[in-house]
């Protein structure tokens, strides 16, 4: 039923300059919303990439646009090395066998009206024409073992029959149901109750080191990226602010944002400590985003040139970039970030 | 802003459309029913009034249809509807015109009683749920599955012949001249009394059970929890609060429902033999007066638009996420 | 998942243990909004107003055209249920043939109109852009023009007048209110994660429309319907009452028409016109009660939740807004062991 897997650390799916403005609706258009701007990725057979953002990052956009639900405005995306172009009809299909996505609400993802037999039988018959009977049954019982429902119990209920967690994880299974090499996931876990996400979670582990897929995990909790992804990207307002392997990342985040993000989570061991605390103020208007860094108005440490130039992507170590001025003392009017920075050393 | 810019837009293509339906019915007509009553009364017809009439009903067929079109569109704008056939030699806009204002009134003033009475009841009925005063709405719903016009018949049965209460039909007391007297005021209002009661009687239901549905949604909101909590008194969060938002779609339920008001006093008035528009139609149709048919319906539909522009800005008014920007 | 060091050697949580399907239990219950007591009642009356227009004719005891097989104006006795008219006809009789009329007319008028309804409210949901900028222009147009006058002005045009053209002349008038509700509801379903999860899974657009949205519409189709089925039945009996439909083709309306004609309230009688009323009445009130049915359907919110109201007073418990009242016996206090 499978065709040959990519060799693990293959690239399956890449995304080159990333990006996607929606024109704001109105009588006249005026502006575009700025989704998502120059973003590049890599997942990898085998791999979890964790995509970490607030509301508004535009990472599931990203998301979305790799799955071809609507079109860039530029950039590309690249399945094995070749541009993907398709949005409908049967080449689109096509792609969509490769790449399957997972929705955040479990509640809203499935069909009230249709049991679980329906749709795991859709999603079997449409990527695997000609499977009938006795073969699509046994198909069918496959596909919730692999996600550890009890066939006998759930294949005949309705949603509405199910919790959180087992409704995505007839969502996942009605993703692998297409044999796909690689799963966009959207914020799988945060709807649900919380003892019950490390179980989906570790169903999706689980799948990665089974079956090599390469998996996408968008998130806003940063520390679930660090327990689950081999690497991490952090976004802020449509572009990649930092990329690295998880662990580096979340123990020794490079980025200003990153690090507010870290220093986020609540730890009663620092009550009260004054650095926790560095930016303030709110997310971007994504209509007409601030000039040069987009995180500068939040930035302790901005300086002149962070109001002025959009920083690229510095490399810093092994697999580490980040995208801040601050990495670049020899530019002029480059902001100190003081004790904050991470030390090349440190990095490599 | 936009919102209301939209809708203007709609109601000029609507009204567009109201004329060109206007247009073309007569000359779906079969037969040529006014080319024969034009040649009955040939001789007290001056040319001014014949080809008024050939141009609304198409009879001069050396003119091509788009031609015919323009020219209708030309008579609209000088206020020529014709001559009228039952009222002959009264043009058609003259009947209108003394005819509009008592339709006018007496839906207005009813339709009026029917909505904000009709809003009132069903506030209280969707705060206090469960108490006796929820039979109101199977009995209003019981009557407003009745055509206006038997409830109208049984009203004039009980009142005005069983009873001899009030008067069996008419606009006023046909001994009194119109004025601005005390008398013929009185005798307005006693005539309007029971086809105005009917009219609420029949449209009140339909008020009672929206306004308490969507009472009954709004209330289940949070932010009528926080109203309450913040200990408002009882009557402010009722109205201040939760009847604000749920009277908005009754509004705009408002304008839809216009038409259908209409349809229903039209033939009220023929049961009350109320000097109204629908009076008119009802005789029209009998004698085959095609200019007034067509006459009162464009100006009924154009009545109805106007109705759902003013509808329409009460509601920008109310809703201020109309008013914003993009 | 907070800052707190995680083993990431943790065992796979163990499935959900297996639930045993009790036999006997309960079967699954479909059309649940046709379920609760107002729309059974409801249905109940309308299957005997069907019942009726079927087999009315048959079971009449006179024929209703046939003129002087009783009295003039006879008062309603053993042999003329409902007495007689003018010319001595039985209006029971009448009002009988005359529920095929206005059936036939109601549901044939609902059935186009509705249909028309769903293709046009359906397709401007899901086409967006200047489809459904059309599309809706065109439904609101002919909900904003008055349909009584409308439908007066056709019908006077058009020559013939019987049952099929009233009611093509109703469904073409009555359609534009379900369309715009539908299109409504179809916007918002397709915003649903369900809808771009199909289309993610592949689904083809037309599977999308017929087997993922429109089983959601149900509860609003069936809503629609029986609307536009009142305002057929409704705007019939008027049309009839008027005299621009057939008057030789029995129905309630026609019953009103030779009754107002003929001064039946002056001469007082009243089982003349009282009754053909009420018959509508009856057919309005099932038609609400079932509509009532589906609403509490569709929005749980209107259900009575908790005690039922008549319980409350006695207990006297005055009913509030955000206040479900639930009786619970207190625990009992244990006895004395001794």
């Amino acid at each position: 039923m499978s065709d040959t897997p990519a060799p693990p650390d293959d690239v399956v799916l890449q995304a080159v300059g990333l990006t996607k403005h929606f024109p704001v609706r109105g009588l006249t258009s005026r502006g575009v919303v700025h989704a998502v701007d120059g973003v590049d990725l890599q997942l990898r057979a085998g791999q979890v990439l964790a995509l970490v953002g607030e509301s508004g990052s535009g990472k599931s956009t990203v998301a979305r646009l790799l799955a071809r639900l609507y079109p860039q405005t530029a950039g590309q995306v690249l399945l094995h090395g070749r541009p993907v172009t398709a949005l409908s009809g049967r080449a689109f299909r096509e792609y969509c066998r490769k790449a399957q996505m997972i929705f955040q609400d479990p509640f809203a993802s499935l069909n009230p009206v249709h049991t679980v037999r329906y749709v795991l039988t859709r999603s079997l018959r449409i990527h695997h024409r000609g499977l009938r009977g006795a073969a699509l049954e046994d198909a069918l019982r496959a596909l919730l073992d692999r996600v550890q429902l009890n066939p006998d119990t759930y294949v005949d209920k309705f949603p509405h029959e199910l919790s959180g967690g087992q409704r995505q994880r007839v969502a996942i299974a009605r993703a692998l149901a297409a044999d796909p090499e690689v799963l966009l996931a959207d914020e799988p876990i945060s709807m649900l109750d919380v003892s019950i996400r490390l179980g989906v979670l570790n169903l999706l582990r689980d799948l990665r080191d089974r079956l090599g897929i390469a998996i996408l995990y968008i998130t806003h909790d940063i520390a679930s990226a660090r327990y689950f992804a081999d690497r991490t990207h952090v976004m802020y307002a449509g572009q990649t602010v930092e990329t690295g392997d998880s662990e580096s990342v979340t123990q020794t985040p490079a980025h200003p944002y990153t690090q507010l993000l870290v220093r986020s989570a609540p730890d009663p061991e620092h009550l009260g400590d004054p650095l926790r605390t560095g930016a303030t103020g709110e997310p971007p208007n994504m209509v007409e985003p601030p000039a040069g860094c987009r995180f500068h108005p939040r930035c302790p440490f901005a300086a002149e040139l962070c109001r002025t130039r959009v920083p690229e992507l510095l490399p810093i170590g092994a697999g580490r970039e980040v995208a801040c001025w601050g990495y670049a003392p020899d530019e002029p009017g480059a902001p100190d970030l003081g004790t904050a920075k991470v030390s090349q050393e440190v990095a490599r | 802003m936009r919102f209301l810019v939209r809708r203007v837009v709609f109601y000029v293509v609507t009204a567009w459309a109201a004329v060109t339906i206007n247009f073309f019915i007569p000359r779906m007509i079969p037969g040529d029913p006014v080319q024969a009553l034009i040649n009955r009364y040939q001789g007290q017809l001056d040319s001014h009034a014949i080809q008024a009439l050939y141009v609304l009903f198409g009879l001069d067929k050396k003119v091509s249809l788009w031609d015919q079109y323009w020219q209708y569109w030309g008579q609209l704008f000088r206020g020529d509807l014709g001559i009228s056939f039952s009222y002959f030699p009264t043009p058609v806009s003259q009947v209108l015109r003394s005819s509009l204002p008592w339709t006018v009134g007496l839906v207005g003033v009813a339709t009026i009683i029917s909505v904000v009475g009709g809003s009132l009841v069903g506030v209280y009925l969707g705060w206090r749920r469960g108490t006796k005063a929820d039979a109101i709405v199977p009995i209003t719903t019981f009557f407003s599955s009745v055509p206006y016009f038997w409830l109208g018949i049984i009203a004039i049965a009980a009142f005005a012949v069983t009873w001899k209460v009030l008067p069996t039909g008419g606009g006023y007391d046909g001994n009194l001249l119109p004025s601005w007297s005390g008398a013929y005021v009185g005798s307005v209002l006693q005539h309007a009394l029971l086809p105005g009661l009917t009219i609420v009687l029949s449209s009140i239901a339909g008020w009672i059970l929206g306004m308490r549905n969507m009472m009954v949604t709004v209330t289940s909101e949070d932010y009528v929890t926080v109203a309450q909590a913040k200990g408002l008194s009882e009557r402010r969060v009722m109205f201040g609060y939760a009847a604000r938002n749920a009277i908005l779609p009754q509004v705009s339920g408002f304008a839809l429902s216009l038409g259908f008001v209409v349809s229903g006093t039209l033939v009220m008035e023929m049961v009350f033999s109320y000097p109204g528009i629908g009076f008119r139609l009802f005789q029209a149709i009998g004698g085959k007066d095609y200019p007034l048919m067509q006459g009162i319906f464009l100006v009924i539909t154009l009545s109805v638009l106007v109705a759902n522009i003013l509808a329409d800005v009460v509601y920008v008014l109310l809703d201020p996420r109309t008013r914003q920007e993009a | 998942m907070s800052n707190v060091p995680v083993d990431t050697a943790l065992e796979v949580t163990p499935a959900a243990a297996p639930i045993v399907v009790r036999a006997g239990a309960k079967p699954r219950r479909r059309f649940v909004f046709v379920r609760n007591g107002k729309s059974v009642t409801g249905l109940a009356i309308l299957g005997v107003f069907v019942v009726l227009a079927v087999v009315g004719p048959w079971i009449a005891p006179y024929d209703p055209s046939k003129v002087g097989v009783g009295t003039l104006l006879a008062h309603p006795s053993a042999q003329h249920l409902l007495g007689t008219d003018h010319i001595g006809r039985d209006v029971f009789s009448q009002l009988l043939v005359g529920t095929r009329g206005v059936m036939v007319v109601g549901v044939l008028a609902a059935v186009i109109a509705t249909l028309l309804a769903i293709a046009v409210g359906v397709t401007a949901g899901f086409l967006g852009g200047a489809g459904d900028e059309v599309l809706s222009a065109v439904s609101n147009i002919f909900l904003v023009i008055p349909a009584l006058p409308l439908i007066i002005l056709v019908a006077a045009a058009v020559r013939s007048t019987s049952n099929l053209t009233i009611a093509l002349v109703l469904a073409g008038t009555g359609w534009a209110w379900g369309a715009r509700l539908l299109r409504a509801q179809t916007l918002s379903l397709r915003r649903r994660d369900f809808v771009e999860a199909a289309r993610a899974s592949g689904e083809r657009t037309w599977r999308i429309v017929w087997f993922e949205t429109l089983p959601n519409l149900t509860a609003i189709i069936a809503s629609s319907f029986i609307s536009t089925m009142t305002f057929a039945v409704l705007s019939q009996t008027t049309l009839a009452f008027i005299g621009v439909a057939n008057v030789n083709d029995w129905s309630w309306g026609t019953v009103l028409y030779w009754a107002q004609g003929n001064q039946a309230l002056a001469r007082g009688a009243w089982w003349w016109f009282v009754p053909a009323g009420v018959l509508i009445a009856v057919l309005g009130m099932a038609l609400s009660l079932v509509n009532f049915g589906i609403d509490e359907f569709v929005n749980p919110r209107l259900r009575l939740a908790g005690l039922k109201p008549r319980e409350m007073r006695k207990r006297g418990i005055r009913p509030r807004i955000g206040f479900t009242a639930t009786v619970r016996d207190l625990p009992r206090r244990p006895e004395a062991t001794r």
